[in-house]
């Protein structure tokens, strides 16, 4: 499953967060002063996001290296750097001057420092403004200021047009967010939850006790069914393989209304559990979903 | 003779009865009438106006009760076959995961995790049955030759550690699955249904009977291997068929469950204390205490933090150790 946001979540979260908030602020801030003289050549990124984020914004030339799941698009240097178990030395053999990362795992920050290589933390955002940003982040840091602008200013647009059309105050509608097969979900808090409240849905999740599981938690099944969700979203579809009708072949979920009428919508693991530039994809699902939803008595 | 007839009704009673309580609460608010109710109304010629809505009733069957008979399956599974272990060994600390059956286990549903899992949910379960039996295969003819137990028992944690370390290399290399093998290493009983209960009933079935059957030559092998055979028993063959047995047993509770510790070791304890230490009594014994025991710990992971789950490993030893450790303080020395 490429969730290593949810992994994080549920084994470090208050550590990671405490990390961040500690680095984030002084490699940036740093690094985009040093950048102004001159614009990073060898780029290595270790999250898919900001990958994707890299390319969006034009400055996908200047990238020598990517990470092992950084899968998209089809044309960024794929290796097979590990982004969870980072090696300093693997990164090395690439000569970067700029290396971004969504975590500072295995002490990877320090030990780059060291060496004085500049790295930029862009962590699992948790709103749609932080991905905003961390895209713009990027366009400084790299020379392309303009092609992030204009990325975010795409972005939010066709966000506005697909929310626009399928309606802000869905309130009688309730969503499931599935992460895997064994029914880890996602509160409102996290990010996705909050993308799919562009819609208004309430989601059934939320009766967990958010400070729990980090807005991560695996719900039980007699609960999900109770609840009897208008859409169901499965971002398991790539990792798990789970499809409507396997969803509706599991026992009891006959009589879920997403089943009954058919409102079962497949997303894309990736794209359901990255920031980047992609998002509007994901928001255009929720849409059609929202859309195709019967209006409740 | 009458101890032991009082200690396993006690145990059957136990066991019917957090059973029962298990299919009354849940994360969906179902009326306890009502829940007995359509649990009665289900009996040949009885019909019952239930209060229930086909919703309720749906969860109620399809979902809260596999979940219960899963539970109970799998507890008494494990704590059998970590009793036919120790029979086997005369040791009163083995239990499968020491013969590598959990490493295996965990070794196959990782590399199904990592590499098959496009395939559906139904290829962990296999790949963990089928592992955990290779595991112990593995450890059987790593010690070939040696009769002694120990020998065994070494090449066992050694056949373990390997497979564990290979495991472990395996997840570091493909970490964004890590999130999936780690829950699955947690164990447990979320997607149960009648499909996983008929699927181990035939497996279960076989391992206990056969253990069930070899208890007296448990106990024979007890007095020693020269005194087992001057008794007329084939030592190293009973051994052969009860880990056999047992290793069935265990790899039929992993498949449908999980790596769930704790229990194998606990519960054969638990049944000594109660019934004494013939395995005529601790094998069947054991059976209705670690149904019950897996049954009451998996509640306790569907209710504590209801909607939510909890891991069930973690509450049966969370529940477990605890308990244990008071059963150890309070008794006599019953291991030798």
């Amino acid at each position: 499953m490429r969730l290593p946001r949810r992994a994080a979540a549920a084994t470090a979260l208050p550590l990671l967060a405490l990390g961040l908030a500690a680095c984030s602020s002084s490699p940036t801030t740093a690094n985009t002063a040093a950048l102004s003289a001159s614009e990073p050549r060898r780029i290595v990124s270790l999250s898919p996001t900001a990958t994707e984020d890299l390319f969006a914004i034009g400055a996908g030339g200047q990238v020598v290296a990517v990470d092992k799941d950084s899968d998209y698009p089809a044309n960024a240097p794929r290796t097979t750097l590990d982004p969870i178990t980072p090696s300093a030395e693997a990164i090395l053999r690439y000569n970067p001057d700029l290396v971004v990362v969504s975590e500072d795992s295995n002490g990877l920050v320090a030990a780059l420092k060291k060496v004085g290589v500049t790295v930029m933390i862009e962590p699992a955002a948790n709103t749609l403004n932080d991905a905003y940003t961390q895209i713009e982040q990027l366009g400084k840091a790299t020379g392309h200021a303009s092609g992030a602008d204009s990325t975010v200013a795409t972005m939010k647009s066709e966000i506005r047009a697909a929310v626009q059309q399928a309606g802000t105050s869905h309130a009688d509608l309730t969503y499931y967010w599935e992460l895997d097969p064994t029914y880890y979900s996602a509160t409102s808090a996290t990010f996705i939850g909050q993308i799919a409240g562009l819609f208004g849905l309430k989601n059934i999740a939320d009766k967990v006790d958010k400070a729990a599981d980090g807005g991560y938690p695996q719900l039980s099944s007699e609960y999900i069914v109770q609840s009897s969700p208008s859409i169901v979203f499965l971002a398991d579809t790539v990792c798990c393989g789970a499809t409507a009708k396997s969803v509706a072949a599991r026992p009891g979920w006959a009589s879920v209304q997403a089943v009954k009428v058919d409102d079962v919508a497949g997303l894309n693991d990736d794209i359901a559990s990255r920031w980047g530039p992609r998002l509007p994809q994901l928001v255009e699902a929720i849409a059609a979903a929202v859309e195709k939803a019967p209006a409740q008595r | 003779m009458s101890r032991t007839v009082r200690a396993l009704t006690a145990a059957a009673v136990f066991a019917i009865a957090v059973a029962v309580l298990g299919a009354l609460v849940g994360a969906a608010d179902l009326s306890p009438w009502g829940v007995v109710a359509t649990l009665l109304d289900r009996i040949p010629l009885v019909h019952l106006d239930t209060g229930l809505s086909p919703l309720e009733q749906n969860i109620l069957l399809q979902i809260r009760l596999p979940r219960v008979v899963l539970a109970l399956l799998v507890g008494g599974l494990l704590a059998v076959a970590g009793a036919g272990y120790q029979g086997v060994f005369r040791n009163a600390l083995v239990d499968a995961g020491m013969l590598g059956s959990s490493a295996g286990a965990g070794l196959a549903a990782t590399i199904a995790i990592v590499f098959l899992s496009g395939l559906g949910g139904s290829v962990v379960p296999v790949a963990a049955f089928v592992g955990s039996l290779l595991g112990v295969a593995v450890s059987w003819f790593a010690s070939a030759g040696r009769r002694d137990t120990a020998t065994l028992l070494l090449s066992g944690v050694a056949v373990g550690m390997f497979l564990t370390a290979a495991q472990t290399f395996l997840l570091q290399r493909e970490s964004q699955d890590l999130q999936q093998v780690y829950s699955w290493m947690l164990g447990s009983m979320a997607t149960a249904s009648w499909t996983q209960v008929t699927e181990a009933l035939p497996y279960a079935a076989v391992s206990i009977l056969v253990l069930l059957v070899h208890s007296r030559r448990l106990d024979v092998l007890g007095l020693g291997d020269d005194e087992a055979r001057s008794l007329g028993l084939n030592a190293g063959r009973t051994r052969l068929i009860v880990i056999a047995a047992a290793s069935l047993a265990a790899a039929t509770a992993v498949a449908v469950s999980g790596l769930i510790g704790f229990v194998g070791i606990v519960v054969p304890h638990v049944a000594r204390r109660l019934g004494g230490p013939s395995y005529a009594v601790v094998l069947p014994l054991s059976l209705l205490v670690g149904a019950g025991f897996m049954e009451s710990a998996d509640t306790v992971a569907r209710t504590a933090l209801s909607p939510s789950e909890l891991p069930i490993g973690v509450v049966t030893a969370i529940v477990g150790a605890p308990v244990f450790v008071g059963i150890l303080r309070r008794s006599r020395v019953i291991t030798e």
